[in-house]
């Protein structure tokens, strides 16, 4: 039989019982809707969680002190505090393919200004920290190298610190203190919002390393090296070779120090929000299965129904191949139907969501092929056992049934 | 006379329930091109069976059928489809039109599961042909639901005619019409066989077999009765006289 006729046929018997295919696809209809809006939306969380961590900065490595262990009792990871300035300038000098770097410093601190005080962290950072952080200033300017070579007591301030701490003035010019000593601002950072960590990152007032070292720190040492790689092709050879020259520094005694690659954390990041869209998409799946299911259930009733028009078919020289791939075909219609109906519920679902929710939703083409495919594949697979069985009737039987 | 069915000692034995059940015990039969054949017996005697024989639905247990003179007794299922679609037409008791489908694309069906593939144009216009044999060409987009019954039968008769098979094979084809229209039907039987179609048809009632030219009677699945029929009923002649009686009912009324 033509391909064509085929089609026909089995249009015409969809249409005859026309609620029950709707309702049949219904359940791939939900099905594919579903893996679509819950990928879109894992997709979406996933987009959002990169962007998070790639406002952190591009190819970063840190380098953080060692554990201590005194008394018996190990400290955690930064705990030995014996990065200096001269590791930094090291790495700065030795290490190939550094594009930034800046010897870090921090202190949680009260600070007061203009009448007001704010409890924020306080860091001691060079001037190509900014760079790092992709940060630009609001107003002001950075301070600058100058500042840094001598220590002087001048600083820029995050958003959060300008508004708490000068309501309504502006904060350019006027003096900080904190432990009683001023630091002049001399800019104030563009808003960066909350980090991935959901630590407020504009709560933060930055002066030169040299000065925190000089005026603020109890000991000479830094609380951990921001190193920038100019690609990210060369990461892991960055990190080995600022692992190695540490290692040579210390003499052959136990490291203690350790350096992190910002991709590890990127990889983890990401991985937590994968694992949730595979979650999703995979419970979305299972409504699939089941609306096969029903399919499988309404193609072996029509196949009942049938049974007399399938007699007739075969008593006037129909194969048992003719009559397989008429009720396959009607099967793989009603899912691949619903399959695409499925998508624009999807699509139009994962909208809506993003819409009410204010979630980032990511529609991905992948999803939309792989839900129709999924879709066509569960017609064939579940209309196959009925469309055998209608194909393998005996014409006398079927004829005579009532 | 070329023959065109030939059977030699057939036998069928249904195993399926829990007695074996011999439904045809040894039938040796001829049938000539041209001849027009009633089967003839009682319910059980074997005649459905005979009939799902000749017409390829069925296999032998034992014997040997030769089909226009090839030995179908062993052929595969899509073999005796094939058979079934070129060979031989079919018209059932109950009509047996798909319902949702009109009078010529009943007529189509053989058509579309032939092995060689035709023009929608061809097959349209041999339908249009075939159904202007049985005198039905002007009901050719009438779904079943809008015919008469005897309608019905003439459009089943034209998708048995469409392939243009060997042999017509009728069973009861007028167990479900009143004696008019039965009439009607063999008739229609009538002139299709005197244009040289060989026919075989089962029945029950004797007055229709009289139309036929040889007549088969068939008892516990053999063969007991086997005669030319004498006194050949014409249908047109039938037709003419019941309407004539109608009329003159109608007058002394």
């Amino acid at each position: 039989m033509r391909f064509a006729n085929i089609i026909k046929v089995a249009l015409r018997a969809l249409r005859r019982s026309a609620m029950r295919s709707i309702l049949t696809a219904l359940g791939i209809i939900i099905g594919v809707a579903a893996v679509i809006a819950m990928v879109s939306i894992g997709n979406g969380a996933k987009s959002q969680v990169e962007a998070s961590i790639a406002s952190l900065g591009q190819n970063i490595i840190s380098v953080f002190p060692g554990s201590m262990t005194s008394g018996g009792m190990r400290g955690g990871w930064g705990s030995a505090s014996t990065l200096t300035v001269e590791d930094a300038l090291a790495i700065q000098r030795e290490v190939a393919g550094v594009a930034n770097l800046s010897p870090e410093m921090r202190d949680r601190s009260q600070v007061l200004a203009n009448g007001l005080n704010w409890n924020t962290s306080v860091l001691g950072e060079d001037i190509s920290y900014l760079d790092i952080r992709l940060w630009s200033l609001a107003d002001g300017e950075m301070f600058t190298e100058a500042d840094v070579r001598s220590g002087t007591k001048v600083c820029v301030i995050g958003k959060t610190v300008a508004t708490q701490l000068f309501p309504d003035s502006d904060p350019i010019g006027q003096n900080i203190r904190v432990r009683n000593i001023p630091f002049k601002i001399v800019g104030v950072l563009t808003p960066k919002g909350f980090n991935y960590f959901g630590s407020d990152q504009d709560d933060v007032m930055i002066i030169p390393y040299t000065s925190f070292l000089k005026r603020l720190a109890r000991r000479p040492n830094l609380n951990s090296i921001l190193v920038q790689a100019s690609s990210p092709d060369i990461m892991a050879r960055v990190q080995q070779d600022i692992t190695d020259l540490l290692q040579q520094r210390r003499n052959g005694r136990e490291p203690d120090f350790t350096v992190r690659n910002q991709q590890e954390l990127a990889e983890a990041a990401t991985a937590t929000t994968k694992t949730m869209t595979v979650l999703l998409g995979a419970i979305a799946g299972v409504s699939l299965i089941v609306g096969g299911i029903g399919i499988m259930n309404i193609m072996l009733v029509s196949v009942t129904e049938r049974t007399r028009e399938i007699g007739i078919r075969l008593a006037v020289g129909a194969h048992g191949r003719d009559v397989l791939t008429q009720f396959l075909v009607e099967a793989i219609i009603l899912s691949v139907m619903g399959g695409a109906l499925g998508v624009l519920l999807g699509v139009g679902a994962s909208q809506l969501v993003s819409k009410l929710n204010g979630w980032p939703v990511l529609v991905s083409t992948t999803a939309i092929f792989g839900a129709v495919a999924f879709s066509a594949a569960i017609g064939v697979f579940f209309g196959f056992y009925p469309a055998r069985k209608a194909a393998q009737l005996d014409p006398i039987e079927a004829l005579r049934y009532e | 006379m070329s023959s065109v069915v030939q059977l030699e000692e057939i036998h069928k034995i249904y195993d399926s329930g829990e007695v074996p059940v011999h439904a045809v015990r040894g039938v040796t039969l001829t049938i000539g091109a041209g001849e027009f054949v009633a089967v003839m017996g009682a319910s059980g005697s074997g005649k459905s069976t005979m009939m799902n024989l000749l017409g390829c639905l069925d296999r032998p247990t034992k014997g040997r059928y030769l089909l226009g003179g090839t030995d179908v007794s062993a052929l595969n299922r899509n073999a005796l489809a094939d058979l079934r679609n070129q060979k031989l037409g079919f018209v059932f008791q109950g009509f047996n039109l798909l319902s949702r489908t009109t009078a010529r694309e009943n007529v189509e069906l053989p058509m579309l599961y032939g092995r060689r593939h035709f023009s929608s144009k061809e097959v349209h216009e041999r339908a249009m042909h075939s159904l202007d044999i049985v005198g039905l060409s002007n009901r050719a987009d009438h779904f079943p639901s809008q015919l008469s019954g005897g309608q019905q039968q003439r459009v089943a008769i034209a998708r048995a005619l469409i392939n243009e098979p060997q042999i017509l094979l009728a069973d009861e084809p007028t167990g479900n019409l009143d004696s008019k229209t039965s009439i009607e039907i063999m008739g229609v039987f009538q002139k299709l066989n005197e244009q040289g179609i060989t026919i075989v048809m089962v029945t029950h009632e004797l007055d229709i077999a009289h139309y036929c030219k040889r007549n088969l009677i068939m008892r516990d699945g053999r063969l007991v009765s086997d005669v030319q029929v004498q006194n050949r009923l014409v249908a047109t002649t039938e037709m003419k006289r019941i309407l004539d009686a109608e009329a003159a009912a109608k007058l002394t009324a």
